[in-house]
């Protein structure tokens, strides 16, 4: 059962390959001021597939990357989430993208098929956003109960006592709130259920967390664009989007208050604050909850998936040597395209698992 | 037409003629196999992979209940999959469209044959035929940013306003909703019954129009008691195959109607619809929850063949009693 839909899975890579054609000729064009490290020995054709949230920075860590080492070739095809775990579980890719890390099941599904272990190497952050459009009201403050409630339906009205309570000195319109969410299977939604799922008994029983839920109130839009349609065409709408996209249309958003009682604004910085204070396992295998000090506390981490063997020598250099140069000096390009560098210290464990990626050959 | 050369000599390459005539049957056999061959293959297959979520839920269930709940097994189905919300937004929104579409596509047809002068109708079935033309990502991205929140919208919410105690107008409208997404669909198949109707109109013969005319009936009359009720079964075969085309449009409606997760029986509020579900839900999903989405398919593939047989013994019975117009 595991990979008989092929003909379904042949669309999205057809698509993606179209969109991949797009971004090669767009990428060519952008600064390509970082200078990779040259080594004219590698010569590999890798090819990779998975989450679309990180592939605008993939793409252009690529195009960098390849100008310097001519003998590669990277392909990253953004298929999503779940079929990259497919393809590099068929072993039909050389590497895989998540936004998710793999849980028990399909890690250990995963390391059956390549007959080692298979490292998470998360790449960048990314944060959602809590957009709004509330005329007159600039700056709202929110936590994580009240989030929930309005959307479990339950606070209803932007004059709400619980809002009014995190919001003194702002006058709050007696108006219906109007909750709008993804309708498409996203890592948005899924960084978004997660938060509020650890954080509201309420939520995680009625609601739970995935990237495809079961919502009590609201409507759905496809992809943010289609939820930032709903927010900004509904006066008094609320809703989630990608924080690069409200960052780059430049939407109100909510700052948020975490666990240490601060409330604080979505930004690159705050998000790569977010996972300073996590306890971080070996296996790098995280979600990053509970988040206090200067961090945003909805965010979550995207991962590269690679196998310990079974890559030919040359592959395995090559990416060992694409996704070094990637953690080490990808950040100007990735906080230029609106994502979170990972940080310094978990860089350093990010690095260290690239280091096994081909090791058993 | 002038006389037949008749020539008493043997015709010249007589051997590639016996080899051309069997070359080109066998070529039109296999085009014609083709087909059979890949609608057995994409039935099989899918049928194949759906099975084990029929069984699971019992087909009743899968059918009528409103939760969708995607499990995470790679090997066995372990979540809840029914799709009452979803066949209950397309036939929604098929209904709406089909409501809409058919009276102007009607409108046009008649404009265009009994009504406008040559240059008119040449001009504006150009136009109209455009429309088909249009990509239907196309259509949802202008309906999401213009057409719905712009155009709609307003009297959308006057008809809601006024009529809101009514179930089926309760507000409040906001961006997605079954209504949306219907018009929408619904500009989307006006080009496609509209061109069928104009040619089921065009084979009325113009006889039976100037006799209507002798014995003198005014253009309505005519139109009304001998173009149209001797179209009818071409306009009703038009209608299914527009029908089939909005149960099965995909991209446009996702955008538009909103992904609601229950039953709503306001057309100002959000649904989804099967295609749309499928659509919007397949590049993240789980292995099992691939083949409930293939089961979707299936469904939305086996409610059109029921639609098209009703159709088809619709316009049979219709065309036994009225006589057959249909070119």
């Amino acid at each position: 059962m595991s990979v008989k839909p092929l003909w379904l899975r042949a669309l999205p890579v057809a698509i993606a390959g179209t969109l991949l054609l797009a971004a090669c000729s767009s990428g060519s064009s952008a600064p390509a001021s970082q200078s990779a490290s040259s080594d004219s020995s590698l010569n590999a054709e890798l090819l990779g597939a998975g989450a679309t949230f990180p592939d605008p920075v993939y793409q252009e860590w690529i195009g960098a990357f390849i100008g310097d080492n001519a003998g590669v070739s990277i392909t990253y095809e953004p298929i999503g989430s779940g079929g990259g775990i497919e393809q590099f579980t068929a072993q039909s890719t050389d590497f895989g993208g998540s936004d998710a890390f793999m849980k028990d099941e399909k890690l250990a599904a995963a390391e059956d098929a390549w007959g080692c272990d298979v490292v998470h190497i998360p790449t960048v952050f990314g944060a959602v956003a809590v957009a709004y459009n509330l005329s007159g009201v600039d700056g709202l403050t929110l936590d994580s109960d009240t989030l929930a409630r309005i959307f479990l339906g339950e606070i209803t009205q932007w004059n709400d006592s619980a809002i009014a309570d995190l919001n003194s000195g702002v006058s709050l319109p007696n108006e219906p709130i109007i909750v709008a969410h993804r309708s498409d299977g996203s890592g948005t939604t899924s960084i978004f259920t997660t938060y509020l799922d650890d954080e509201n008994s309420g939520w995680s029983s009625q609601v739970g967390k995935g990237k495809e839920v079961t919502w009590p109130v609201g409507v759905g839009g496809q992809g943010n664009d289609g939820v930032a349609a709903a927010i900004a065409q509904n006066d008094g709408g609320i809703g989630y989007v990608e924080l690069s996209y409200a960052l780059e249309n430049e939407l109100s958003t909510a700052s948020m208050i975490n666990a240490d009682g601060n409330a604080v604004e979505p930004s690159l910085d705050s998000t790569a604050a977010a996972a300073d204070g996590i306890d971080i396992p070996d296996d790098l295998r995280f979600n990053i909850l509970g988040v206090g000090g200067d961090g945003y506390p909805i965010a979550g981490a995207t991962w590269i998936l690679a196998p310990t063997c079974g890559l030919d020598a040359n592959k395995g250099e090559a990416l060992k040597a694409f996704l070094t140069w990637a953690l080490e000096n990808g950040d100007s390009i990735a906080q230029e395209l609106n994502y979170a560098p990972i940080g310094d210290s978990l860089q350093e464990k990010s690095l260290a698992n690239v280091a096994r990626i081909n090791e058993g050959g | 037409m002038s006389a037949i050369p008749v020539t008493t000599e043997r015709l010249p390459r007589r051997h590639g003629r016996a080899l051309g005539d069997p070359l080109f049957r066998w070529i039109l056999i296999g085009s014609s196999a083709l087909v059979l061959l890949i609608l057995a293959l994409m039935i099989g297959s899918t049928t194949i992979d759906s099975i084990p979520v029929f069984f699971s839920q019992g087909l009743w269930q899968f059918l009528t209940g409103t939760t969708w709940d995607p499990g995470f097994s790679r090997t066995e189905i372990t979540g809840t999959y029914q799709a009452g919300v979803f066949l209950y937004g397309t036939l929604v929104t098929s209904l709406i469209a089909i409501v809409l579409a058919l009276p102007v596509s009607v409108g046009i047809a008649l404009f265009l044959t009994d009504l406008a002068p040559m240059r008119v109708a040449r001009t504006l079935t150009y136009l109209v035929e455009l429309l088909a033309a249009v990509p239907s990502v196309v259509y949802g991205l202008w309906g999401l940013h213009f057409f719905a929140p712009v155009i709609l919208k307003p009297p959308a919410e006057a008809v809601s306003d006024a009529f809101g105690w009514i179930p089926l107008f309760a507000g409040p409208v906001i961006s997605f909703n079954f209504f949306f997404a219907g018009v929408v669909l619904a500009i989307m198949i006006i080009p496609i019954i509209s061109a069928i109707v104009r040619e089921v109109f065009s084979a009325v013969p113009d006889s039976e129009r100037f006799a209507a005319y002798a014995m003198g009936a005014t253009r309505w009359e005519v139109m009304r008691s001998v173009v149209v009720p001797r179209s009818r079964p071409g306009i009703i075969g038009a209608t299914m195959l527009g029908l089939g085309r909005a149960l099965g449009e995909t991209i446009a409606v996702a955008l538009l109607i909103g992904g609601g997760t229950t039953i709503n029986f306001s057309i100002f509020q959000q649904g989804e619809s099967v295609a749309a579900k499928i659509v919007n839900t397949f590049q993240e999903s789980t292995p099992e929850g691939i083949d409930a989405l293939i089961a979707l398919g299936v469904t939305l593939f086996a409610m059109t063949i029921v639609i098209n047989v009703a159709a088809r013994l619709i316009v049979r019975r219709i065309g036994d009693v009225s006589g057959d117009a249909v070119a």
